[in-house]
């Protein structure tokens, strides 16, 4: 497995605030990690320095190699690593066929060729098998403002997947959705994600959704990875289960967690 | 193309009706139409930076550029029409490039009003210039047409017609534009700015893109209308109750339809010129009342008449 996201010493201050102190990651291809952590702990500010929304105080990023700090969130989308947002990030008052076809125009045209007309049939076609892989056709001419919340999230993170990008970093996928929803959701949007063997790093506070999907765990507290695990054994970690779990989370660990990422 | 553009279609067939006009028209009913094509075309780019969810309060700039460009030319011996509207529309093009850099950076009432900063700006510049007339302003001499010079009311025949062949082109021009990548754009924009950044690309480049394009189009109606006027003065080309007037005139058209900006240009000339011939104490207070009954009954402004005149025809069938 080669190395995709390699992040040393990363620090950031926000005057007298410590929003991250000394992350060192590293993140082989293909790999599907979860990022937990209590709110304020640093995970969002983490996934914003990666993609390049704030600028680290100091430390490094690579990706493949290449470093990323100083590059403006489009040089790094470019480059191939996507997000998506915990508020969705779309085009409101379109219909979620023409936020799906600007995405992609933006993805497919360069120099001269954005003045090319933005619908054509190809494209078109594209958009739709789209919709289909992220299972929101039938909202193909809905607005995007009047959708359930949750068809919301997966057109967000259908649009950041629009480029087929190495790395997608998903910021809190599942929240604001039923329970009872939760898990179609990220069935939908794993499946679709495997199809392009795509690194995922979700944010997420579920801990039933971290078990289940994720093969490794970057725990958060107070701007610092107290954890880096596999996931079976960051549940059981006593750091993870006293800042991040807390107290109320008694479910056993050893039969449940293990045997799934068997 | 398989399908049928009907703008395109529309705008053809009121050029060639427009061309054919122009040999008819009453020399008042010229001297409007060209005032309105000018003011058109300068709407043409509000509308364009108006769905990129930007409103300029200061587009005189361009326009009052455009026209003194192109003035000032003549006095060193210039008066070919082309070369006269080609240098005005270019170097308001120049000025937009330059001074967007800055204005990209910027968004809403800060936008709006930094644009009036620097058109008045320019406005001071003029005024306190004796050698362009100060407040007066000064007379353009009538142009000649790749070496024919025509005199009487063939000028403004002439003109008319030289101005319809490039307003038609800029309007189909700006039309297909808007329905290119980087037209299309404007929505994604005026929609989320960051969703553009994270799907790779600078939406300050998209509106200084689209700001040049601005800046150009009005060039060329201030241009124009120094040619069709005659005259250029800074109270009617670069004060910022011009500015107002197209911003109006944006209003009054709405922003669905490149050809509703000549209609609505249209309007405001003939709501003026009457409302200025019958109350000439009122005229103002006409005006105003007349864009507070648009904003009140047709806030997506004329073209909406026409939507909504097809929503009732298919209504009655079940």
């Amino acid at each position: 497995m080669s190395v995709v996201l390699e992040v040393r010493d990363l620090q950031k201050t926000f005057g007298a605030v410590v929003a991250a102190k000394d992350i060192n990651v590293t993140v082989n291809e293909h790999e599907i990690i979860g990022i937990i952590g209590a709110n304020g702990a640093g995970k969002t500010t983490f996934v914003n320095m990666v993609t390049g929304y704030l600028k680290p105080t100091s430390g490094q990023i690579e990706f493949t190699g290449r470093n990323l700090i100083g590059l403006p969130p489009r040089e790094i989308t470019k480059l191939g690593i996507s997000r998506s947002f915990q508020v969705p990030q779309v085009f409101m008052s379109e219909s979620v066929f023409d936020n799906l076809l600007m995405a992609y125009a933006i993805a497919e045209e360069t120099g001269m060729g954005l003045l090319s007309p933005l619908y054509n049939d190809e494209r078109a076609e594209r958009v739709d098998s789209h919709l289909r892989r992220y299972q929101i056709a039938e909202y193909r001419n809905a607005t995007a403002s009047t959708l359930p919340q949750g068809t919301r999230k997966l057109l967000d993170i259908a649009m950041a997947a629009v480029r087929k990008p190495t790395i997608l970093m998903l910021d809190e996928p599942t929240s604001g959705i039923s329970a009872e929803e939760k898990f179609g959701l990220m069935d939908i949007i794993m499946d679709a994600l495997r199809l392009d063997d795509t690194t995922v790093l979700f944010i997420e506070h579920d801990m039933e959704i971290v078990e289940r999907y994720v093969s490794r765990v970057l725990a958060f507290y107070q701007g610092e990875v107290i954890c880096d695990a596999p996931t079976a054994e960051a549940m059981v970690d006593p750091g993870v289960r006293e800042f991040v779990i807390g107290e109320e989370y008694h479910r056993t660990r050893t039969e449940n967690g293990g045997s799934e990422h068997a | 193309m398989r399908h049928i553009d009907k703008t395109v279609v529309g705008l053809t067939i009121a050029f060639l009706a427009l061309l054919f006009a122009d040999f008819f028209m009453a020399e008042w009913m010229r001297f409007i139409g060209l005032q309105s094509l000018a003011r058109g075309t300068v709407a043409l780019g509000l509308l364009v930076l108006w769905r990129t969810g930007l409103v300029s309060f200061g587009h005189a700039l361009y326009f009052g550029f455009g026209a003194y460009a192109a003035a000032m030319l003549t006095l060193l011996g210039y008066h070919d029409a082309f070369f006269l509207v080609f240098a005005g529309t270019l170097i308001a093009g120049l000025l937009a490039f330059l001074l967007g850099f800055l204005l990209r950076r910027y968004r809403a009432i800060f936008f709006a009003l930094l644009n009036m900063a620097f058109s008045m700006i320019l406005y001071g510049v003029i005024v306190k210039t004796e050698a362009l007339g100060s407040t007066d302003g000064f007379s353009v001499l009538a142009p000649t047409f790749l070496g024919y010079a025509p005199e009487g009311e063939a000028v403004q025949t002439t003109l008319f017609l030289f101005t319809l062949v490039f307003t038609y082109l800029i309007t189909l021009g700006v039309h297909l534009y808007l329905k290119t990548t980087l037209g299309g754009m404007s929505m994604a924009v005026r929609e989320n700015e960051i969703r553009v950044e994270y799907l790779g690309y600078s939406a300050e480049k998209v509106i200084h893109f689209k700001y040049v394009l601005s800046g150009l189009v009005a060039g060329f109606g201030g241009a124009i209308m120094a040619l069709a006027i005659g005259q250029v003065d800074p109270d009617s080309m670069a004060n910022w109750t011009v500015s107002g007037e197209f911003v109006f005139i944006t209003i009054l058209s709405g922003i669905g339809n490149v050809a509703a900006t000549f209609v609505g240009a249209l309007v405001f000339e003939l709501i003026r010129t009457y409302a200025f011939e019958y109350a000439p104490q009122f005229w103002q207070f006409i005006l105003g009342g007349s864009l507070l009954a648009i904003i009140m009954f047709l806030p997506d402004g004329i073209w909406s008449v026409l939507s909504r005149l097809r929503k009732a025809e298919k209504a009655p069938s079940p």
